[in-house]
């Protein structure tokens, strides 16, 4: 049985205790450090045994849920099975032993794995060449942004500094192209879910730099017109920035740079499952056409004879530069790089293809039970969008309320209230590595639901009543910041 | 092998009831003009079995030499518990804690985090981490710019001790919204940023000051005087500081001037060199800028029936609720990264962690006095330091280290390259992973070395 609560690691501290066998020993020269730069008084850590805290720790993540746990069908996010080799070959000792200033005649098999993944990468999207610097999906975008921008600088055109981005876009879109220093203009998607072609035409120009597109959209829908989309765009001089967040959807069937993109990140802790590590570590590659591929950010892998090699600025004088201290997230590379490995380019097409059935399958049996899907016309992608906009209506319960009450049936609950232009929606990414038990399981749990907020809204409204705690006060945690612990404080008070 | 559970007999089914007769024609609103055929360049599949000779031949490329360098990323004792729990599942394979309540594990591992990190650094609150050190420094200059904002001129004064990749990736970063990143040279005798260097600004609009302590070359900077100089004038101080070194140094929110942003790379909490990564950057600071602070942050709170429970907080901050106007376009962190450091901090605990720094900064002195001894080989900065130091030798580094390297020693950073001006200087670093007979190994192939090429 999962515990419900578990106090801090500091209330299990007493002074003195240690996991004692841990620590060096104590050295017998003094320190050379003046006294003024000296530390007054120990930092407020925990004197624990290493019992205390491995009990502590394994009951924290008791109280998680997980892929390994629980089916996860969180949209925009690939929350499929992470392989457990992945993990176990990328922390081979030498591998987690490598220092990542360590000569390059010491890493070549690291360099190998890394080149050969920038080759399979180019050859999935039909990208030119590829960088794995990039630390997640956001460094990706803010990488490619900064290519696009560079790339018009380099032209001496410095008038497009503007990003185009759909409404639909994912939040850090538009965040990137302000951390890039770009402004940014949002364009309608019309009521069939693609982009409205007008609204693009209208807003492109001279001051354009390039558009940001995810495809399939966050809406769970193919851009159907993206070639027209593309045309318009680079006829205005612009460039395409192509979102990797949906990848999973389209492995084998159709490549980015087909589809007339100039730059792309990949998210591989979605498409290549890494572990999400409950917020990260991520990677996010980028590839680029040949117009961009200058302004790639070091480092780069190139294979030169027998020996691989990483590119400096003295190679590639016009990179957007570095990104990371070193070589980015080279474990979760690895990891990327043995998925792909093990399903070759038959597991890879797979991977798409029963995305999309499941998705697809989901979509008619929600639809079937009486569910509003937000684009009816239209095929799922890898993912789909449940309205309950109805719901909400009759009965008072929310899309956020089904989340939580989800949760108390044993599944984590889809992303909810994005795309933000689908009101009351819950974004259900199923994922591949679900058997068709579980996705009835899900929709039966849905149907429960629903007959519940007309029986027993409040029910709903209540949930979650089965997990360690009960729905947390958001606002207060905002408003009444308690973002570290204090020992001489009392604990917060409870309300009535 | 793709991990899909269908049967044949599922495939069927689902189909039918979608109502379509093949997978294919669930991709049938692709235009065919620009379908892909095939998978081309990719290869066949490898089996576990397979797979795993693979690596294990491309994992022992890499070897396991004695190895002294630093510069950024530290090789540590790491418990063997640390990654037996991080590495479970319910921690490996869960997502970002937006669903409070089925991740109470990973919010509460983050809030006990960010309290181990706001202690280290002596600040009011830290976030639940950024990319890396380095990426944690770019965000640090924009965040001291959101700050500042009397200040026009973005000149952000950045010592040349400060590690020079982490200033080559806040220059990548932090230009394209216009910051102009301006080096305060080091003194060449001591290897620190003197005060005297600042006072060269004195009267001018300059946006941040950014030391670390120690700095790049291991030194000891003089904190409280660089820190007042700032102070006196309402700049805004930028600490980079080495999380282990917190045990023994005074922390930047003690600094007479104190600090206002504190960032680092965190990896020598726990976590394994790896190539680079992946690692995690943290990021501390006062009350009175948590909501300039990027990245995410935990707060504890309460539930419905009154009972104490965690939360990500002040999310209006952040690209998922603020878009355009957010304080920073991440949304990935590194998070596991943190569930091990706090395991690790939680094992060393403050006794543990000063022994950890106290017996890295004693080998660092029993390194430096074994390689000076050797005819050729100078201490080239005469301040005090933590556990890095420069050696200055007689001749080019280059193949001294090569020369070493074929015994099987990584014999430390070759500075050429970064620092040209300080001559055949070599960057060392003994942690508390190296023991006596190691240092001697080193000393004496070092020797060896030079004298062999003194008689050729």
């Amino acid at each position: 049985m999962a515990p419900r609560q578990e106090p801090l690691i500091f209330q299990y501290s007493r002074a003195g205790r240690g996991a004692v066998d841990q620590w060096p020993r104590e050295p017998d020269t003094p320190l050379e450090i003046p006294r003024e730069l000296q530390r007054p008084r120990p930092p407020l850590l925990p004197e624990v045994s290493e019992l205390d805290a491995v009990r502590h720790f394994t009951r924290l993540s008791q109280l998680n849920f997980s892929i390994d746990t629980h089916f996860y069908p969180l949209g925009s996010c690939t929350m499929k099975y992470n392989p457990k080799a992945c993990n176990a070959l990328a922390t081979l000792p030498q591998f987690l032993a490598r220092h990542p200033l360590a000569p390059e005649s010491r890493g070549q098999g690291v360099l190998a794995c890394l080149h050969e993944l920038q080759e399979m990468l180019c050859a999935l999207t039909g990208m030119q060449a590829a960088a794995l610097g990039p630390m997640a999906g956001a460094q990706g975008e803010l990488a490619g942004v900064a290519m696009i921008l560079a790339h018009h600088r380099s032209r001496g055109d410095l008038a497009r500094r503007e990003i185009i981005v759909p409404q639909a876009a994912h939040g850090t879109n538009p965040a990137t192209a302000s951390m890039c220093g770009a402004t940014v203009r949002e364009i309608p998607v019309g009521a069939d879910g693609d982009v409205d072609i007008e609204a693009l035409r209208a807003a492109v120009g001279p001051a354009t730099a390039g558009i940001m597109l995810t495809n399939p959209s966050t809406l769970g829908v193919f851009e159907r017109r993206i070639v027209e989309v593309a045309e318009i765009v680079h006829a205005a001089g612009g460039l395409l920035y192509y979102d990797g967040a949906n990848l999973n959807a389209i492995l084998g069937k159709v490549r980015p740079a087909d589809m007339g993109f100039d730059v792309i990140h990949m998210n591989l802790h979605k498409t290549f499952s890494t572990p999400h590590g409950g917020g990260g570590p991520g990677a996010g590659a980028v590839g680029v056409g040949p117009l961009l591929e200058p302004f790639l950010p070091i480092p780069i892998v190139v294979r030169e004879a027998d020996h691989y090699r990483s590119l400096t600025e003295r190679d590639r004088p016009r990179t957007i530069g570095r990104l990371s201290a070193f070589m980015g997230n080279v474990g979760v590379l690895l990891r990327a790089y043995v998925y792909m490995r093990l399903l070759g380019s038959e597991g890879l097409s797979q991977v798409a293809e029963h995305a999309a059935l499941n998705a697809n399958y989901l979509l008619a049996r929600l639809a079937g039970a009486g569910f509003e899907v937000a684009y009816p016309s239209r095929r799922a992608s890898h993912e789909l969008i449940v309205t309950l906009e109805r719901q909400a209506r009759d009965s008072e319960v929310t899309a956020m309320d089904f989340a939580k009450r989800l949760l108390d049936y044993g599944m984590h609950a889809p992303t909810t209230y994005f795309p933000l232009l689908v009101p009351e929606c819950l974004l259900i990414e199923p994922t591949e590595t679900e058997s068709k038990e579980t996705l009835d399981a899900f929709v039966a749990a849905m149907v429960s639901i629903a007959r519940e907020a007309r029986e027993d809204p409040e029910r709903v409204r209540r949930a979650p009543h089965t997990l360690p705690v009960r729905r947390l006060d958001d606002v207060r945690a905002a408003k009444q910041l308690d973002l570290t612990w204090d020992p001489d404080a009392r604990a917060p008070d409870r309300p009535g | 092998m793709a991990f899909i559970p269908h049967t044949a007999a599922d495939v069927e089914e689902m189909l039918a009831v979608i109502g379509v007769a093949s997978v294919e024609q669930l991709f049938d609103e692709i235009p065919p003009s620009v379908r892909a055929r095939g998978l081309a360049g990719i290869g066949d599949a490898l089996n576990e079995m397979e797979v795993t000779r693979l690596m294990m031949s491309r994992a022992a490329s890499c070897g396991f030499a004695l190895s002294f360098i630093g510069a950024g990323a530290y090789e540590h004792h790491i418990p063997a518990a640390v990654w037996a729990i991080a590495a479970r599942g319910e921690f490996y394979s869960s997502y970002t804690p937006y669903q409070a309540e089925a991740s109470q594990g990973t919010l509460q591992a983050i809030y006990e985090f960010q309290t181990m990190i706001a202690s280290l650094s002596g600040m009011d609150v830290a976030n639940a981490s950024l990319y890396d050190g380095a990426s944690a420094f770019a965000e640090a200059l924009l965040m001291a710019a959101r700050i500042n904002r009397k200040s026009k001129s973005l000149r952000m004064l950045v010592s040349r001790a400060v590690h020079p990749h982490y200033r080559a990736v806040a220059r990548s970063i932090t230009s394209l919204q216009g910051l102009n990143l301006e080096e305060v040279e080091y003194d060449a005798a001591s290897g620190r940023t003197l005060v005297d260097s600042l006072r060269a600004h004195d009267g001018e609009d300059i946006t941040a000051l950014a030391i670390q302590q120690p700095n790049f070359f291991g030194v000891l900077e003089e904190v409280d005087g660089l820190s007042e100089w700032a102070r006196r004038r309402a700049i805004p101080v930028i600490a980079v500081v080495n999380p282990i070194s917190l045990a023994l140094l005074r922390p930047p929110g003690e600094w007479r001037g104190g600090a206002d942003v504190v960032v680092g790379e965190g990896q020598p909490l726990g976590v394994p060199l790896s190539s680079g990564g992946p690692y995690f950057g943290f990021m501390a600071t006062r009350m009175a800028h948590v909501r300039q602070m990027p990245g995410r942050i935990a707060g504890r709170t309460v539930d419905l029936a009154g009972h104490e429970g965690f939360t990500l907080t002040l999310q209006a901050r952040e690209q998922h609720i603020r878009r355009g106007r957010a304080t920073s376009n991440i949304c990935t962190n590194q998070g596991l990264m943190v569930t091990a450091a706090t395991l690790y901090l939680s094992l060393m605990g403050p006794q543990g962690l000063r022994r950890v720094a106290a017996a890295c900064h004693a080998r660092t002195r029993a390194l430096v006095e074994a390689l000076v001894r050797i005819p050729g080989v100078r201490a080239a900065f005469a301040a005090p330091r933590f556990h890095e130091a420069v050696l200055q030798l007689d001749r080019p580094v280059a193949p001294v280290l090569a020369a070493l390297e074929r015994r099987e020693i990584l014999a430390g950073l070759d500075l050429a390259p970064d620092y040209p001006e300080l001559g055949h200087a070599l960057l060392v670093c003994a942690t508390e992973t190296k023991t006596a007979a190691d240092i001697q190994v080193y000393a004496s192939a070092l020797g060896e070395a030079l004298e062999a090429r003194t008689a050729a």
